[in-house]
């Protein structure tokens, strides 16, 4: 898998961040060293063995249903740059 | 099947729908803030919902659950392993910046619905797919000329998506398929499937083709909040594709927006690069494995579903396929209904089927009241049923009964008690009264004579008249034909 420069606009715009053209060409090759040393990992032969999702034999955790939190709108709001009415004011959006 | 008829012939739709389905519990899926309806903004949101750093998600049982039994209910394949993986996107009211959903892996794999469409024929519609996902926060638009408010109770709720498989060919089909969605769901008891709070939403995905040709290329339209709406947003859709490709266009695959106000769809903005989510298993969950014991137990657990329940009125009591339906699509209609029935001697089901749903139906529609909360209960209605299946009243007078019953919340025989409406069977004082009529009308007993059969209700008629409609109509008959003989 090779990046390109107009990969790479692709996926600073997805992630909302932004990246001026002059940076584009050198992150391009940032990024294909990376997948490159990832990619390493393609040449073992991993045929007939299970994906691993944890080094240890653990179950996911669980939690009876019952009302635990909340109620803390104050923390919650506490750090948006405009709250109004208990909500969060953001910019209009709408279709 | 139905056909849409275009300038150059006919046109099949494929419909296939996504339906969100807000899963009954006390908690969210990953946090332990409460989920009721209709509280203050941001007043049930745990730090998880607000995605604030560091917080991890803990799977809510409950939900895992809800899910299964859904599957189950939907003759689906349970999945012992899923996987939970994270869905990229911004949007105001998604305060994690993805959606922990299930994409490769879901809870629950293919099954099937069986549709009962209103000419009492059935159609069977696949399931794709059922996997859970968190709800988004709500956006409101409309409270501030320049900012829109978030409130983010609903962020983190679970939800199920139910994918259909394109098996739908008309706004009816769809129609079907939304109401017995919900009944199931709801005899599950795992959505309340209230359209109007959101708890069950819809997405509809429509394309159109010449008979017997590929899939043409589909719109999926948001915003579908009804089951009216899904078959107007169904119909528009068609109709715009057909016209699209006869004036020499075509139909683009797009996502659209259905307006409540005019029944129309519309694209929506800016969506070009929206389908590119980037999807990966979440990091901060395992994979959900599930015990086959413990799946096999919430099957033996199951209620009767509407479908078994709807062949056994059938077989039981002798109901017709329709009147079977109709009584099975809300399990507290069917409850009623059994326990009417059940109560006293032998009473008659499918005069208790009438009864249910016509003069009770009437009423709640009526007055707005859930069947829970009749006045006429279910024990009442059966009482009522006996005095007509005995001979006690007519069935004339059984419908001022039961309003009587419904106003006043009385058992029907102290009604017929307190109102002197017993039925007249004593033939003494049928004849009686039919003397006098018969007396003061030789005109119409005349024409009697000279072969006009007709008359014979105009007689009946005037006995029921006189009689307050209490004269059995039997016997009024019986004995007419006798003295006119």
């Amino acid at each position: 898998m090779a990046v390109d420069k107009s990969t790479v606009a692709h996926i600073a715009k997805l992630a909302r961040i932004r990246v001026p053209e002059a940076r584009r060409e050198a992150l391009a090759g940032e990024l294909n060293s990376i997948l490159g040393w990832v990619e390493q990992l393609g040449e073992l032969d991993t045929k007939g063995i299970a994906p691993m999702t944890s080094v240890v034999e653990v179950r996911l955790a669980k939690r009876a249903d019952a009302v635990s939190d909340g109620g803390c709108r104050d923390k919650v709001v506490a750090n948006a740059p405009e709250s109004e009415h208990g909500f969060f004011a953001v910019p209009k959006v709408i279709e | 099947m139905s056909m849409i008829q275009g300038k150059t012939g006919e046109w099949e739709v494929v419909i296939g729908l996504e339906v969100h389905a807000q899963v009954i519990a006390e908690s969210k899926l990953f946090s332990g803030a409460a989920t009721a309806f209709g509280a203050e903004p941001n007043t049930q949101v745990s730090l998880v919902d607000a995605a604030m750093p560091g917080m991890l998600p803990v799977l809510n049982e409950k939900s895992i659950e809800q899910a299964v039994k859904t599957g189950l209910g939907l003759n689906a394949k349970i999945n012992l392993n899923s996987v939970f993986e994270r869905k990229n996107y911004f949007y105001p009211d998604l305060p994690q910046g993805y959606q922990i959903s299930q994409y490769l892996e879901p809870i629950v794999g293919e099954g099937a619905l069986t549709l009962d469409l209103p000419d009492g024929s059935v159609k069977e519609v696949g399931i794709e797919r059922l996997h859970l996902e968190q709800d988004a926060g709500k956006s409101l638009h409309d409270q501030h000329p320049s900012q829109t408010y978030i409130d983010l109770n609903r962020s983190g709720v679970t939800l199920m998506e139910i994918v259909s498989k394109p098996d739908m060919r008309s706004a009816e089909e769809v129609g079907a398929y939304l109401e017995k969605l919900r009944s199931v769901l709801r005899y599950l008891g795992t959505c309340t499937g209230n359209m109007e709070e959101g708890s069950m939403r819809c997405d509809v995905n429509v394309s159109v083709r010449r008979p017997g040709e590929d899939l043409g290329t589909r719109t999926e339209t948001k915003n579908v909040n009804s089951i009216r709406f899904a078959k107007l947003a169904v119909e528009h859709e068609a109709k715009r594709q057909v016209a699209a490709i006869e004036d020499g266009g075509e139909v683009v695959q797009e996502t659209r927006l259905f307006d409540p106000n005019k029944g129309t769809t519309r694209a929506m903005r800016g969506k070009e690069e929206a389908h590119d989510y980037r999807y990966f298993p979440d990091p901060d969950l395992l994979p959900v494995v599930l015990d086959a014991g413990w799946v096999a137990e919430l099957k033996r657990g199951l209620p009767e579903l509407p479908d078994a329940k709807k062949t056994r009125f059938i077989a039981d009591f002798g109901l017709s396929a329709y009147d079977a339906g109709v009584l099975v699509a809300e399990r507290e209609t069917a409850a009623y209904f059994e326990s009417a029935v059940a109560g006293g001697g032998a009473r008659d089901a499918k005069q208790a089927a009438n009864w249910v749903t016509g003069a009770l139906f009437g009423a709640l529609n009526r007055e707005g009241v859930e069947i829970g909360a009749s006045p006429v209960d279910a024990d009442k209605l059966g009482g009522l049923l006996d005095l007509i299946q005995d001979g006690t009243i007519s069935g004339r007078i059984a419908k001022d009964v039961f309003d009587a019953m419904w106003e006043s919340g009385k058992d029907a025989a102290a009604i017929v008690e307190e109102k002197g409406l017993k039925q007249i069977s004593d033939s003494g004082a049928i004849e009686a009264m039919l003397d006098q009529v018969i007396a003061d009308n030789p005109g119409q007993v005349e024409q009697f004579k000279s072969g006009n059969e007709k008359v014979l209700g105009w007689f009946v008629g005037q006995i029921m008249k006189a009689s307050q409609g209490k004269a059995n109509p039997a016997m009024v008959n019986q004995l007419l034909r006798k003295k006119l003989g």
